[in-house]
């Protein structure tokens, strides 16, 4: 079997200082790579022979992204069967995704979760005896990325890009009826009122696509839900943390700015920190409107931090908190929580030891006085250096959503264009299911059936 | 009485039972068609025409594999259009007004002049199955008549019960009597069954309309024709008439609702969203004041007239003071009241890609018990099923068309993929690629492949690549020769496109949205290339489309190419998915009841995911 797609991902988690490799394989990588690669000793990559290293930069024009070292594999001797280019680079997820999004926008697409391993496997270049591992890889890849997606889809992204894509397949299904259905007393396609939608999409995806470029490291953070009452000290937690370590603070820009997030690098990797202050407004804990609220953002992170005021700790809230923590616990059983018993500064021993035995995991420090800082860091960190978290699933999905981004914009171009030259509109459909297939990708899928479904159900038609 | 034993025994004799038929015999396959009355042979049930929008093509697909529909069309029509022709060249749909009663007469004596063909008339009540296998058929008599084969086109008949206001009773059309047995033995041995509805309008004596008061639908100037072969072109038409109903029209059938069979529950089965009854539409659509309706004569020399747009079960009374009330039909009288019929179908995923059923052997469904609608879809399933059932007798491969080969490929994909909740109905947008499948190149896509498998004539052949010859060097001449500034620019100021200053290759001129054949037709260069290579209208048209939509062409061809190495990609019969713990639950059950050939086959079943085919993927090896 052979492959012209041209792929394209991120093959390490990403790590502090670390290097992270991105792994390109497809027929014209190498001069794709070429194009984007300029060596220190001035040597073409597309000379060189097969398993060699290469230093020097990676650049698009005149700018320089990164010192990188690339590896150059020619098929059939290399990991896919194809020719493999290797980018290994610094491991921030910042230029990690450059990079990324240089490549998309130059002949690669996304690699599908376990795509190379299947190209691998389609190229001969395992045996049978492994199917069945590549198939569960692929199946568990794809869950764990679809996740991901939908936990990234939050604020006006989502809805935005719906809506429109909505919006289009309207009038895609006006465009179609146009065509099976011309014979009979149906309304037409109003052709200024689609020109405006299409300038309209036009405008949201370019926004979104530059939403995507620099200075917006913030959206790869891994988000951790932070859970507790008002006043338990949050934001000075934050701080704290924010102080004590290079970081970026910063709204997340989402199209409608509902949700306020922090986002904070530790050890270089960021996270992004879900607030989630005020839910909670009955004193029955377990019952409360408020749990499933919290549930709702524990649901879009990937670590949950349960913040606990020592001050205010009874015996009775001492248990209920302790059922709530299991019910978290047993609901998200892959997700970590950790418990923090926030000012320990005013906390007596005795007291400390009761809390300590009623919730043996907790962790304690002092958010106001810089006490336990460094663990709560070092555990954030673990997480992701013992892969109970991946961060770069979150670099992929948002180049993913780059990606669809980008092609849809090139096809809702087009058909501006046709339209302006009065191209036939079976043939202006051609590309509007090209688009609606791009915006599909972002927020599902389109198939021919619901843009007939859609003329039957809004349209009078029939002789 | 029948002594012999037949290769193919098809049941019915309608558009998918009439075409079996012929493809059958035509293969060298002995025949025998078993119908109820053999003077309905090739009888339109509903509306007397053949064609319109994405039909129009499937007709041309089906001469251009050198079935006869065609032909007969083109023999018995009275009006021709050609739709859409202000739309781009895979919009441009053939549509015919027939003669129904001519229409019918051709098809038996095509029938009756192939060799290799007899008939016989009586209800087929039952099948002979033998080892799960179709040995022939059983009779209402009680006769038993041996076959290798069988092809089921029941259409209609199946239980079928006609509805007229609150009256009912059993039938398979008007005035004709309902089969029996055949589901019920089906259904014994493990077929699946349903109910579907359709309806008809009215039909009316010409002679009471008031035709001034309607608008003329007249045919076009310049008739075309359906089959590539030689066929007569009109050279006389007869007009259509286009009225509306009113509120008024709308209050009095209104009044009517609660006799009606759709209203008050009595009709349960699905009809066809897209040809609703005139009920449905003012029921559904309230705001809408009034509907379209069109007039058809129902032939050259009979007064009678189908009276298109006004489907309807109401009771006859209801429809007749309703349709009094529309303009043109003051002093209408009635020849027949409009009905609704109720009829069996078997779910089409019991199917395989040639239409043969998946629990018994060489036993052939096609048309409307296959839950489709529309004489052209059932056609050109009876035409498949009579070519596999040949292509199986005489242990050959079977013959199965992609979906960017030929709409009977996107039908019966669609079909046995998908199945259908309600009556199937064409249309372009079914069709990925709807640019590669035009009216214009069914002859190119199809005919060496109806002449490869035995069905298309070498004449259909030599005439098919005589017409891709011409064109090809027709459009190697745009390729190759240039054009004046002086030449062209006088053109180009005309249609208000941007002059060019220096002379250039006239492809590339002619590609502009809005120069046609015509305008280069103008140059003299052109024109005395036409005339000494004499090339006629289709030539003409089929380089236009070759040069003005090459772009959109090639497109989709890329498109179709990366889709079909999945097609080559086959799963094995009776593949195990219970084994591949790493499919989605909901798509290993699908895929279970679906059996797909293909890993492009499963991409399109709803539930499969991609990451499920990216499983498959890696079972099905490289």
């Amino acid at each position: 079997m052979h492959f012209k797609e041209n792929i394209i991902a991120l093959a390490t988690a990403s790590g502090a200082g670390a290097i992270a490799i991105i792994r390109l394989s497809g027929e014209d990588v190498i001069s794709l790579a070429d194009k984007h690669f300029k060596s220190v000793r001035g040597k073409s990559l597309v000379q060189q022979k097969s398993h060699t290293i290469h230093l020097g930069h990676i650049i698009d024009g005149e700018k320089t992204y990164d010192e990188a070292l690339v590896s150059v594999f020619k098929g059939p001797n290399s990991y896919t069967g194809e020719n493999i280019i290797e980018i290994s680079c610094h491991g921030s997820p910042f230029i990690q995704q450059q990079i990324l999004q240089l490549f998309l926008s130059n002949g690669c697409r996304m690699a599908q979760a376990g795509e190379f391993t299947l190209r691998a496997f389609l190229n001969g270049k395992m045996d049978l005896s492994q199917a069945e591992a590549v198939a569960d890889l692929i199946a568990s890849e794809n869950e764990a990325s679809h996740q991901i997606a939908m936990n990234q889809m939050r604020g006006g992204f989502s809805s935005e890009i719906k809506k429109l894509r909505e919006q289009l397949l309207n009038f895609a299904s006006l465009i179609e009826l146009e065509l099976d259905f011309s014979e009979e007393d149906v309304e037409f396609a109003d052709r200024t009122a689609f020109e405006n939608l299409l300038m309209h999409i036009e405008q949201v995806l370019k926004n979104l696509i530059d939403s995507f470029a620099i200075g917006n490291v913030i959206k790869n953070g891994i988000p951790v839900a932070i859970i507790g009452e008002p006043n338990v000290g949050k934001s000075t937690l934050l701080n704290a943390l924010l102080n004590d370590d290079r970081a970026i603070v910063s709204e997340i820009a989402g199209t409608t700015r509902d949700t306020i997030e922090d986002e904070i690098a530790i050890g270089g990797i960021g996270f992004r920190f879900i607030d989630t202050a005020g839910i909670r407004d009955t004193a029955d804990v377990v019952e409360s409107i408020g749990i499933k609220k919290t549930f709702e953002k524990i649901e879009q992170a990937q670590v949950v931090v349960y913040l606990i005021d020592s001050t205010e700790l009874s015996a009775d809230r001492l248990s209920s908190l302790k059922i709530e923590i299991s019910k978290i616990k047993n609901k998200h059983p892959q997700k970590p929580c950790i418990v923090i018993v926030n000012k320990i500064d005013r906390l007596d021993s005795k007291r400390k030891t009761a809390i300590q035995n009623q919730l043996p995991e907790a962790l304690f420090l002092s958010a106001k006085n810089k006490i336990g800082l460094e663990e709560l860091k070092q555990k954030l960190l673990g997480f992701v250096n013992t892969g109970a978290l991946r961060n770069n699933e979150t670099i992929v999905t948002n180049s993913r959503h780059y990606d669809s981004l980008l092609k849809a914009l090139s096809e809702i171009e087009k058909v501006r264009l046709g339209m302006s030259e009065d191209l036939p509109s079976d043939l202006l459909a051609i590309d509007i299911r090209e688009a609606l297939h791009y915006l599909g990708e972002i927020t599902g899928q389109v198939t021919n059936d619901e843009l007939l479904g859609n003329i039957f159900a809004n349209f009078c038609i029939g002789k | 009485m029948f002594g012999e034993e037949y290769d193919i025994i098809v049941v019915g004799g309608g558009h998918a039972g009439a075409e079996a038929a012929a493809a059958a015999s035509n293969m060298g396959s002995k025949t025998l068609l078993v119908t109820m009355n053999l003077q309905t042979i090739g009888q339109m049930s509903c509306n007397p025409a053949m064609g319109g929008i994405a039909k129009g093509q499937i007709v041309r697909e089906i001469d251009a594999l050198g079935g006869y529909s065609g032909i007969i069309t083109d023999k018995s029509a009275i009006q021709f259009k050609m739709l859409n022709k202000s739309k781009g060249p895979a919009m441009w749909s053939p549509r015919a007004q027939s003669d129904r009663m001519r229409f019918a007469e051709e098809w038996r004596m095509a029938l009756e002049n192939t060799p290799n063909c007899d008939f016989y008339q009586e209800m087929v009540s039952g099948l002979i199955i033998e080892n799960d296998k179709v040995v022939g058929v059983k009779t209402s008599l009680g006769i038993e008549i041996r076959s290798k084969a069988v092809v089921l086109t029941n259409g209609t008949f199946l239980n079928g019960l006609i509805h007229i206001g609150e009256k009912q009773f059993g039938g398979g059309r008007a005035g004709e009597k309902a089969a029996t047995g055949i589901t019920e033995e089906l259904t014994k041995i493990g077929f699946e069954s349903g109910r579907m509805k359709t309806g008809t309008p009215p039909r009316v004596d010409g002679r009471s309309l008031d035709y001034s008061k309607m608008i003329v639908q007249p045919g076009d100037a310049k008739p075309e024709k359906f089959s590539y072969l030689e066929t007569p072109v009109l050279t006389e038409q007869r007009d259509c008439h286009m009225t509306h109903t009113s509120k008024l029209v709308h209050d009095l059938l209104r009044e009517g609702f609660d006799r009606s069979p759709m209203f008050n529950g009595r009709i349960k089965s699905i009809g066809p969203r897209y040809c609703p009854s005139i009920e449905d539409k003012i029921n559904r659509f309230a705001d809408k004041d009034r509907h379209q309706m069109f007039v058809e004569p129902e032939g050259w020399s009979t007064v009678e007239v189908y009276v298109n747009g006004f489907s309807t079960s109401l009771p006859e009374d209801v429809q007749y003071k309703a349709l009094k009330s529309v303009v043109g039909f003051e002093n209408v009288k009635f020849f027949r009241p409009g009905y609704a019929i109720e009829y069996d179908y078997f779910p089409p995923t019991q199917l395989k890609h040639t239409l043969e059923t998946k629990l018994v052997d060489n036993l052939y469904f096609a048309g409307q018990i296959n839950g489709t609608t529309g004489y052209e879809e059932a056609a050109s399933q009876g035409l498949m099923a009579g070519i596999n059932a040949s292509l199986k007798l005489q242990e050959k491969d079977p013959f199965i068309l992609t979906r960017d080969e030929a709409y009977i490929g996107v039908l019966i994909d669609d079909l046995i993929t998908k199945g259908t909740e309600e009556p199937y109905r064409m249309f372009t947008s079914r069709a990925e690629y709807r640019t590669l499948l035009r009216q214009d190149n069914a002859d190119l896509r199809l005919t060496p492949k109806g002449y490869e498998i035995g069905l298309a004539s070498e004449e259909r052949l030599r005439r098919m690549e005589k017409k891709k010859e011409n064109s090809d060097s027709f459009v190697d001449f745009f390729k190759k020769t240039s054009v004046l500034p002086d030449d062209i620019n006088p053109i180009l100021e005309r249609v208000n496109s941007a002059t060019v200053k220096q002379s250039d290759k006239m492809f590339k001129v002619f590609s502009r949205p809005k120069v046609t054949m015509e305008h280069m037709l103008e140059l003299e260069s052109v024109s005395s290339f036409v005339t000494d290579n004499s090339f006629d209208r289709e030539v003409l048209e089929q380089t236009e489309i070759q040069v003005k939509y090459s772009g959109y062409i090639a497109k989709e061809k890329n498109n179709a190419d990366k889709l079909s190495r999945l097609e080559n990609i086959k799963i094995p019969e009776n593949f195990d998915y219970s084994k591949l713990k790493s499919l989605s639950y909901e798509a290993r059950e699908k895929l279970k009841a679906i059996q797909p050939v293909t890993i492009s086959q499963a991409s399109r079943i709803s539930g499969v995911s991609p990451s499920d085919i990216s499983v498959l993927l890696v079972y099905m090896g490289r």
